[in-house]
């Protein structure tokens, strides 16, 4: 299949063709992917594209899939409403 | 990784990169720049993505105007795609008398260097922004050529015209010491090797201080976390950046959709970025209450960077008598990204030797020299 079609990351609307051609500009980690063409960034937070891009670096620089880092996952990644963590905290209070 | 370079900057964020282009596209193209970690991986690409002019004190104003001219072009004058710079403005709420006033002071410094800032009545903002909630608002400003930029692609542009310039860049190398002889910068040891070198900028964000006393330079400057989050993408809704100081918040929508908002707490000085439940709750809060439809998003990230503090909240920009060949581009005080383009334009302009674009009284280190800072800029979130 081309690579064009292929689609790694929904959320953030990146295809496989897209990441042949960061890698090829110099963008090897996960980190920086991210940062550049925002993979994994969207509101499912890599939990779906998260592996595939990781064996993505693995297989085009060769490198063992255990010795990619995964990206540094942040806090709330389930997504709540700003409302509603207001509202607990004025419970709380 | 080269062992010799003219002059070698520390840190990957806007300001090295910024530095770096504009020495290479003035000719020295013997330069390095190391990076602990990635490009951005430091405040640059944990910032809040805005830039305004509207600042309380001359300088501060002055840089923002002429970053701001230069962002207008940056895509061009660097062969650049899209660094996603948008002129929606920046609306400025406040909730007294006091601040009224120190609004009215500010407009007419802005308005008097040319800055198209204007005061607004609550009923007046809430036309630019109608979802605003205006009880306890008491007046406005707004400047309609304030904006967003895209903190990764502004510096990955100025990294790709650098580079194809000729600097070389090395990232995961960490810089662990500075030799100076004599009162003169020799070399940057790191991780990966020495570097002999004649000029060392230090643009290490959050991190300055350390590599000043590597130098043996004292800088006046400290680091605090600043803790900031992002929603889910929705449709557009809100075209200015809001922000107030007397109610502590930043909050704009990019232009890919999502709500970036953030705050100040007085926090203790220190080099942690923790996210915190603290500043979750006092997010949700503040926002619900000043834009309450932000209140029903859903927020999908929050993380922490570091401010680099100086004493009168203006940056930290060029040489020390005390070490021949030491540059220092930091204090940035919350603003340095929007500054990025005239960081690089006044640090290239001393290291070559060429007359500086502006006045450098009150951005070097020596203003501090036996002198009590007294006016600090308030105009900060
Ligand atoms: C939450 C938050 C919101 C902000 N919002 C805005 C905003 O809306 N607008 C604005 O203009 N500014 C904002 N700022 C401030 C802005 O992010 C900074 O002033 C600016 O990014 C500083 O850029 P810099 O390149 O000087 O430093 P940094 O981006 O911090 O870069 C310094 C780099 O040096 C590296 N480094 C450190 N020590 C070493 C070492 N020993 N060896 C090698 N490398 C090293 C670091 O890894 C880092 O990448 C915000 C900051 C934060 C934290
Ligand atoms: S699929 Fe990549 S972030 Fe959701």
């Amino acid at each position: 299949m081309d690579p064009k079609n292929i689609i790694i990351c929904r959320c953030s609307d990146v295809t496989l063709a897209d990441l042949f051609e960061l890698f090829d500009e110099g963008y090897t980690s996960f980190e920086e992917l991210k940062r550049i063409a925002r993979v994994g960034m969207g509101p499912c937070q890599a939990n779906t594209c998260g592996k595939m891009v990781q064996w993505e670096i693995s297989k085009y620089f060769k490198k063992p899939l255990e010795e990619i880092p995964f990206h540094n996952m942040r806090p709330l990644t389930l997504g709540v409403k700003l409302r509603a963590i207001k509202e607990a905290a004025e419970d709380e209070e | 990784m080269k062992n010799k370079a003219k002059i070698v900057i520390i840190g990957g964020g806007i300001s090295g990169a910024s530095i770096a282009y504009n020495l290479a596209e003035k000719g020295e193209t013997d330069v390095v720049v190391l990076e602990r970690h990635y490009l951005t991986s430091g405040a640059t690409g944990r910032c809040g993505a805005g830039v305004r002019q509207q600042w309380g004190t001359k300088m501060n104003c002055l840089i923002a105007k002429k970053s701001i001219e230069f962002f207008e072009k940056a895509e061009e004058i660097l062969d650049y795609d899209d660094v996603e710079f948008k002129q929606e403005g920046y609306l400025i709420v406040g909730s007294d008398e006091e601040e009224d006033e120190l609004f009215e002071k500010n407009v007419k410094l802005q308005q008097s260097l040319g800055i198209p800032a204007k005061k607004l009545t609550p009923e007046e903002a809430k036309e630019i922004v109608p979802h605003l909630n205006t009880d306890g608002v008491y007046s406005a400003t707004f400047c309609k050529t304030d904006g967003h930029l895209n903190p990764f692609l502004m510096t990955d542009a100025y990294y790709k015209a650098a580079k194809r310039r000729g600097v070389e860049f090395y990232t995961e190398t960490e810089v662990t010491g500075i030799d100076v002889e004599n009162g003169e910068i020799k070399g940057v040891k790191t991780d990966k090797g020495y570097i002999e070198c004649e000029i060392v900028v230090n643009a290490a964000g959050g991190y300055a201080k350390q590599i000043g006393e590597m130098a043996g330079v004292d800088i006046p400057v400290f680091s605090q976390n600043r803790e900031i989050l992002v929603t889910e993408p929705i449709e557009r809704m809100q075209d200015p950046m809001v922000i107030s100081f007397s109610k502590n918040i930043y909050c704009q929508q990019t232009p890919h959709g999502a709500f970036i908002m953030g705050r100040g707490d007085n926090r203790e000085a220190g080099l942690s970025v923790e996210s915190t439940w603290k500043f979750l709750d006092e997010m949700a809060k503040t926002v619900t209450n000043l834009l309450p439809p932000v209140g029903e998003l859903r927020v999908i990230r929050q993380w922490g960077g570091l401010y680099n503090m100086s004493p009168d909240r203006q940056p930290i920009i060029g040489g020390t008598d005390e070490v021949k060949g030491f540059y220092m581009a930091c204090g940035f005080s919350g603003h340095g990204f929007m500054f990025g383009p005239m960081t690089g334009v006044l640090i290239s302009e001393l290291i070559l030797g060429e007359e500086p674009s502006m006045p450098m009284e009150e951005l070097e280190l020596s203003r501090f020299d036996g002198k009590d800072v007294e006016a600090y800029e308030t105009n900060v979130v």
